[in-house]
């Protein structure tokens, strides 16, 4: 190593390794993940957020998590997103197109898509 | 890609108590369940909470389990892991929370063990992996040696680190920046840095885990110090008896090697620096700083007089700079968030942070960082969570064989150095043995004292002759044959032994001695006039009876008599059928094995 532009790289490409334990990020993405929401897709979802989340950058302000059953089955695979001052979003029967839409307009646009929330499934 | 990543604790602590074991089950059942692709496993170092290991984390929701077993492994991957439900039988439950939901809820950095911490030294000591060097330039590892190469002058840094107030964490309390200033002047061919790592107080084990969570810290902070003054040299001395720290320094020192950041010319500044370890063979006396330099040099470990100082005339007659781990542990800190960011924490004169081992009577035997300044009774009784089976705390014995006692009417006080040497004692190493009521102090002193007289290297006969001479005073009084003068006698050999030693270990190997004659003398006089123990430790003082009213006769306390000591009387108490027992106290060996035995509570210590 002869440059700190070297050592700037390695910290880069670790960033994503070790962010993860800093504790929780403004954002929190939480796919529920019990044998419902498995049975019903999760996995890829989960797998898709993951995914995006690190190759667009946000790694440092979205945490993605997995949860328990949330309780509504039916619409599974649910997908939550909490934000520090804003009202929890419920996304429902995701699947991993709507997870990379999600990623790009809601967590990184900041523009909610109403059409996947629970709320458009209710009425 | 990883969404989810499984930290187990790799510091001494919870590999003895299994944490190999459980990484190996958990590569197991992740492979079982397909996710090793998305859910790593990190071994780092310590995470503190040693009493509860062994500990593991699951990031990035930081649920905190502790106690866990090779059966739980698989519980853990398929519930957690796998569909997201925490296992909350093993989850960490803070003390003073009740419901499960709430406890599950308890994020790490929220429970009382951690909350009033502030990790400085210890930041990455349970967060990284201390054998992988790209985890540690991620936590801006190597970023402060980059900074010093490039940016500052050996000047700026000596000023840098005089200005916040880092002071000696090995418990002498030296200003660091003073030290170095000292050492940088001085002309000669070669120079040295050497990082003091040969903890020897029983009971202290600050030093060993930063080895073991954060390696690449001390090798860094060394390099800083090389700059610095000038030395392209440097030495690690290490105890043998801490196989994990050398074993993980050496994977450290091998990979900045390769790194190019051990070497010559480092990020092409032209400065080179490398370092080994040296292992040392457990002789306390080997942390004193000049006997340390003696035994590197390949001589038996004994202290010579100082002046000249090692700034002066150290390693190899060479100006040399000696700080202990986890002062180095600050200093990368110190060069990347600036001199004010350090001076910020802390009290006027004891600036930053200081690490505890807390072990003894309490409940959270384990690591502890405090800003200086903490009152004792924040660290005793909400992060050390109390005295554990609703004892009452008696004192705190600091600094080890070299440090006093605190008792409970000082409890109050606000821990940095001055405050710690006002009343008698001192700060040490950072070893915190907590003691409840059944602690004897007259026994405590004998334990430590037993301790110098084994350790004294010999050379100065104060120490080697006084402190022996001690201990047969303190042996006197434990027997029942003490007399009011040997608390004199007592007092005045310590003084002596103070004033007349060449090294640090006689100067202050008294000390355990002074402090509890000075805060728990009437402790000594029971010994002495009434001949008794009050805390009932001291066999000698204690006689074993049954009261003979409650023996109901069922033999068990002789029949586990390891002496033959008891037989049955005649008497027969009125309300029970048969006769009652009796000890004889000639035979009598005090081992307290009929007192465990007894159902009946008819057996007492006076």
């Amino acid at each position: 190593m002869k440059s700190l532009a070297e050592l700037q790289k390695i910290k880069e490409r670790m960033k994503d390794r070790v962010v993860l334990r800093e504790g929780t990020g403004d954002i929190r993405v939480v796919v529920g993940m019990a044998t419902c929401g498995i049975a019903a897709g999760a996995r890829p979802v989960l797998n898709e957020f993951v995914k995006d989340v690190s190759e667009e950058g946000l790694s440092d302000k979205v945490t993605v998590s997995q949860t328990g059953c949330i309780g509504i089955c039916q619409f599974e695979p649910v997908v939550e997103v909490f934000e520090a001052g804003k009202d929890k979003v419920t996304y429902v029967k995701m699947n991993s197109d709507k997870a990379k839409e999600v990623v790009e307009r809601h967590l990184k646009g900041g523009k909610v898509i109403e059409e996947y929330t629970i709320g458009a499934y209710q009425v | 890609m990883v969404r989810s990543q499984v930290l187990i604790c790799g510091g001494t602590g919870c590999t003895s108590s299994g944490s190999p074991k459980l990484q190996a089950e958990f590569e197991k059942q992740l492979e079982l369940n397909g996710l090793s692709d998305e859910i790593k496993l990190v071994r780092t170092g310590c995470f503190g909470l040693c009493a509860l290991g062994p500990v593991v984390i699951v990031y990035p929701d930081g649920t905190f389990y502790s106690r866990v077993e090779e059966k739980d492994v698989q519980e853990i991957v398929e519930e957690h892991l796998l569909k997201g439900r925490p296992v909350e039988r093993l989850v960490y439950a803070d003390t003073g929370e009740e419901t499960a939901k709430a406890k599950v809820e308890t994020a790490l950095n929220e429970t009382r063990f951690y909350k009033a911490q502030n990790r400085v030294v210890l930041r990455n000591c349970g967060v990284i992996d201390p054998e992988n060097i790209d985890e540690y330039i991620a936590m801006d590892g190597y970023a402060a040696l980059g900074k010093v190469l490039t940016e500052m002058t050996p000047e700026d840094v000596i000023k840098c680190i005089s200005d916040s107030g880092l002071r000696g964490r090995g418990g002498g309390g030296f200003p660091t920046g003073r030290k170095w200033a000292l050492c940088a002047p001085n002309k000669a061919p070669q120079k040295y840095v050497v990082c003091n790592a040969d903890e020897g107080d029983p009971g202290a084990f600050m030093d060993r885990s930063v080895l073991e969570g954060d390696p690449h810290c001390i090798i860094e902070a060394m390099a800083i110090a090389g700059y610095a003054i000038g030395a392209t040299k440097g030495f690690v001395y290490v105890r043998a008896e801490y196989p994990i720290a050398v074993k993980r320094l050496t994977i450290a020192i091998a990979q900045a090697r390769e790194y190019g950041l051990l070497g010559k010319n480092i990020f092409d500044s032209g400065f080179d620096f490398d370092l080994q370890i040296r292992l040392g063979a457990g002789a306390f006396v080997c942390g004193e700083e000049t006997a340390l330099m003696t035994s590197i040099e390949g001589n038996r470990g004994e202290p010579r007089p100082r002046p000249p100082y090692p700034a002066v005339r150290g390693l190899y007659n060479s100006p040399t700079v000696e700080n202990n781990v986890e002062t180095f542990a600050n200093v990368p800190q110190i060069i990347l968030r600036g001199a004010d960011w350090f001076a910020s924490m802390g009290t006027e004169r004891s600036k930053g942070t200081k690490v505890f081992a807390l072990g003894g009577k309490i409940e959270h035997t384990g690591l502890v960082e405090i800003p200086m300044g903490t009152p004792l009774r924040t660290i005793i009784e909400d992060i050390g969570g109390g005295i554990p089976n609703g004892k009452k705390f008696k004192a705190v014995q600091t600094g080890g064989p070299s440090g006093g006692c605190i008792p409970n009417s000082l409890i109050d006080t606000e821990v940095d150095y001055d405050n710690l040497t006002a009343i008698g004692c001192m700060m040490g190493s950072g070893g915190m043995i907590v003691m409840d009521e059944d602690s004897c102090m007259v026994d405590m002193a004998k334990f430590f004292l037993n301790f110098t007289v084994d350790e004294s290297c010999g050379k100065c006969t104060p120490c080697r002759v006084g402190t022996r001479r001690l201990m047969e005073i303190l042996e006197k009084i434990t027997s029942g044959k003490g007399e009011l003068e040997d608390i004199d006698r007592l007092e005045s050999l310590c003084q002596y032994i103070k004033e007349n030693s060449l090294c640090g270990l006689g100067q202050t190997a008294p000390n355990p001695v002074l402090a509890t004659i000075k805060f728990f003398r009437d402790e000594y006089v029971a010994h002495v006039v009434d001949k008794k123990c009050p805390a009932g430790v001291c066999k000698d003082l204690l006689t074993y009876v049954i009261d003979k009213e409650k023996c109901i006769g069922c033999g068990m306390c002789a029949r586990n008599c390891p002496a033959n000591a008891i037989a049955r009387t005649d008497y027969t108490a009125p309300g029970h059928k048969l006769a009652s027992f009796a000890i004889d106290a000639a035979k009598c060996i005090k081992c307290g094995a009929c007192l465990a035995n007894c159902k009946f509570k008819a057996i007492s210590k006076q």
